[in-house]
C-alpha cells in the first residue's frame, strides 16, 4: 500500500507541506502569529512557555521545539524569539538545519519590535512558501508513515470501540514496517503490567512500570486523590469509574505489537516499530509530544467529542459513540459502530484506508475548521 | 437483535450498557458464549456498568478481565456499579495521608 507525500532532505516523508512559524517563547507568540496571518502556506505553533523554567524544563522545551521543526510535515521554519528569553534559539536552529531544512531566526529585541519583525519575517516566510510549493507529492510506501495516537474526552465507548480500532490500524502499520507512537502515562495507571509484558526486553518493561510509578508517586507524596483529576468529571459522567478502567481502555489504542522503546517528552524514537513517549494525559501538550516524535498522521479517539487538532499534523477524530458522531459530526472524521465490535480487524483496515487518504492530502475536519493553531508545550514545573 | 449490554471478559463481574436501560429490565447477555440474564435493580445509562453477581464490600471489580477498583459496599446483582459503590485503588494520596495521621 502507498500514499502520496512530500520527500524531505533527510529521507523522511511529510503528509503536509507547512512553513512553520515557531515562537521560542510566549512573548513572541503574537508576533509569530502575525507573520503567519500575512503568509498563506505557513502555520504558527503557538504556546505559552519559554521563560522562567527549571533547568530540566528548559532542556525539554528546547528539544521539543527542535523536534517540532524536524517533523516531516514541515518544509521550512521561521523561529521568532524575544531576545531576553533563556531558549537556545541557535541550538534549535542548528538541530532543525541538520535535517537539511531551511531555518531562519528573528529576535524581536534585535530587529526592533513587532512591526519590523513581522515585516522581515513575512518576507522570509513568503520566500520559504514559494520554495516549498515547488515540492510535489510523490508516491511512497506506507512504511514511511508514522502514526500517533491520542485519546481525549473519553467515555466507555473509547475503550470499547475507538481505541481498539486505532490499535488495529497501528497493528497494520507496524506489521508493514511503519512506525507508531502512543503516550499519556497517566492513562497507563492500572494497565502498566499489560504494557510491560509487550516490551521488547525486560529492561524496557521495567521502564514502563517505573514511569507509571513515578507519576503515581506524585499523588501519594502530596496526599491527594488522583480521582480529582483522572478520570475527569466528563469521564465519570460517561460511565468510567476509575483510572484503572480508563487506562485499560486507553492502552488498546497502542495495538498489540511489541513495544520497542520508551523515550522522554519532546524526543524522537531511535528504533522502528511501536514506541511510547512518556507524556501527560492532557490532550493538547500530548499532541505536541506526538508531533515532536515525528508523527505524520495522528489518530484521536474520543467518546464525548472534541474539536482539537494539531498545528503540524493532520488529526483524524475517531468515535464509537453514536450520539457524539451525530451531534458533533462537524468535528468527527470516522465512526466505529459498536455493533461490529467483533470485526475490529476489518474496522481497523477501513480506518487505515482513511489514514492513507488523509496522508495523501484529504483534509481532516480539525484542519478544515481551523482548530489546529494551539497545542502548547508541556512543562513539569518546580514541584516535580 | 441489538445488544443491550456487553461483557468483555469471562472473568468480569460487571457488564457495560450499550443503551439506556430501565430498572426492572431483564438484560440478555453472553458470557463465554453462554447466555446469562440479569434483572436490573437501577436504571443504567448508556456506557455505565451493572453487576452480574452479588459483590461483597472490599472485593475487586473486574472489567476487561482486569481489576478496575474495589467495592466500597455490598453490591447486588443488577445494581449500578460506579463511583458511589466502587473506589479506585491507585493514585490514592488521600488514603496515604489519612493513614499517616
Amino acid at each position: 500500500m502507498s500514499f502520496r507525500g512530500y520527500l524531505r532532505p533527510d529521507g523522511s516523508v511529510g503528509t503536509r507541506n507547512y512553513v512553520a512559524i515557531i515562537p521560542t517563547v510566549v512573548c513572541a507568540a503574537g508576533t509569530a502569529r502575525q507573520i503567519s496571518d500575512n503568509v498563506k502556506g505557513t502555520i504558527p505553533f503557538l504556546h505559552n512557555q519559554g521563560c522562567a523554567l527549571t533547568p530540566s524544563d528548559l532542556e525539554m522545551v528546547n528539544r521539543t521545539q527542535t523536534n517540532l521543526g524536524r517533523n516531516p510535515n514541515v518544509a521550512a521554519v521561521v523561529l521568532v524569539s524575544l531576545g531576553c528569553d533563556p531558549i537556545d534559539i541557535d541550538g534549535i536552529a542548528e538541530g532543525i538545519a541538520k535535517s537539511g531544512k531551511p531555518v531562519e531566526k528573528l529576535t524581536i529585541q534585535q530587529v526592533g519590535g513587532t512591526i519590523a519583525t513581522v515585516e522581515k519575517g513575512s518576507r522570509i516566510a513568503r520566500q520559504m512558501v514559494s520554495d516549498a510549493s515547488r515540492v510535489e507529492r510523490e508516491e511512497f510506501d506506507d512504511s514511511k508513515l508514522m502514526f500517533g495516537a491520542e485519546c481525549g474526552g473519553s467515555d466507555t465507548t473509547s475503550g470499547l470501540g475507538s481505541n481498539p480500532a486505532i490499535g488495529a490500524a497501528f497493528d497494520i502499520l507496524v506489521k508493514r514496517g511503519g512506525r507508531a507512537v502512543f503516550s499519556e502515562t497517566t492513562e497507563f495507571v492500572g494497565a502498566e503490567h499489560l504494557l510491560a509484558r509487550r516490551a521488547v526486553t525486560p529492561a524496557v518493561g521495567k521502564q514502563i512500570t517505573d514511569m507509571v510509578l513515578r507519576y503515581e508517586q506524585r499523588f501519594l507524596e502530596r496526599g491527594v486523590d488522583m480521582r480529582g483529576t483522572n478520570p475527569t468529571k466528563g469521564n465519570i459522567e460517561g460511565g468510567l469509574t476509575s483510572i484503572e478502567e480508563k487506562s485499560l481502555g486507553a492502552i488498546s489504542k497502542g495495538g498489540t505489537q511489541t513495544i520497542q522503546e520508551i523515550y522522554e517528552y519532546g524526543e524522537r524514537p531511535t528504533k522502528g516499530g511501536l514506541s511510547i513517549v512518556d507524556g501527560p494525559g492532557f490532550d493538547a501538550p500530548s499532541l505536541t509530544a506526538l508531533a515532536a516524535a515525528g508523527s505524520n498522521v495522528i489518530l484521536f479517539s474520543t467518546g464525548r467529542g472534541t474539536p482539537l487538532g494539531s498545528p503540524l499534523v493532520p488529526v483524524i477524530k475517531v468515535t464509537a459513540n453514536a450520539a457524539t458522531y451525530q451531534k458533533m459530526n462537524d468535528n468527527m472524521d470516522f465512526y466505529v459502530d459498536l455493533a461490529r465490535k467483533e470485526n475490529m480487524g476489518e474496522i481497523g483496515a477501513e480506518l487505515y484506508e482513511e489514514c492513507l487518504s488523509v496522508a495523501s492530502g484529504k483534509r481532516t475536519k480539525a484542519e478544515i475548521l481551523d482548530q489546529d493553531r494551539y497545542n502548547g508545550l508541556f512543562v513539569v514545573g518546580p514541584l516535580a | 437483535m441489538e445488544r443491550k449490554a456487553i461483557v468483555l471478559n469471562s472473568k468480569d463481574n460487571v457488564a457495560t450498557a450499550l443503551a439506556d436501560l430501565k430498572a426492572g429490565d431483564t438484560v440478555a447477555l453472553e458470557v463465554d458464549k453462554k447466555p446469562v440474564s440479569v434483572k436490573l435493580v437501577n436504571p443504567i445509562q448508556f456506557g455505565h456498568k451493572f453487576s452480574l453477581v452479588n459483590i461483597k464490600s472490599g472485593s475487586t471489580i473486574l472489567k476487561y478481565g482486569e481489576v478496575i477498583g474495589e467495592a466500597t459496599k455490598d453490591i447486588k446483582v443488577g445494581e449500578h456499579v460506579h463511583v458511589h459503590n466502587v473506589a479506585s485503588t491507585r493514585g490514592r494520596g488521600d488514603v496515604v495521608k489519612a493513614a499517616a495521621k
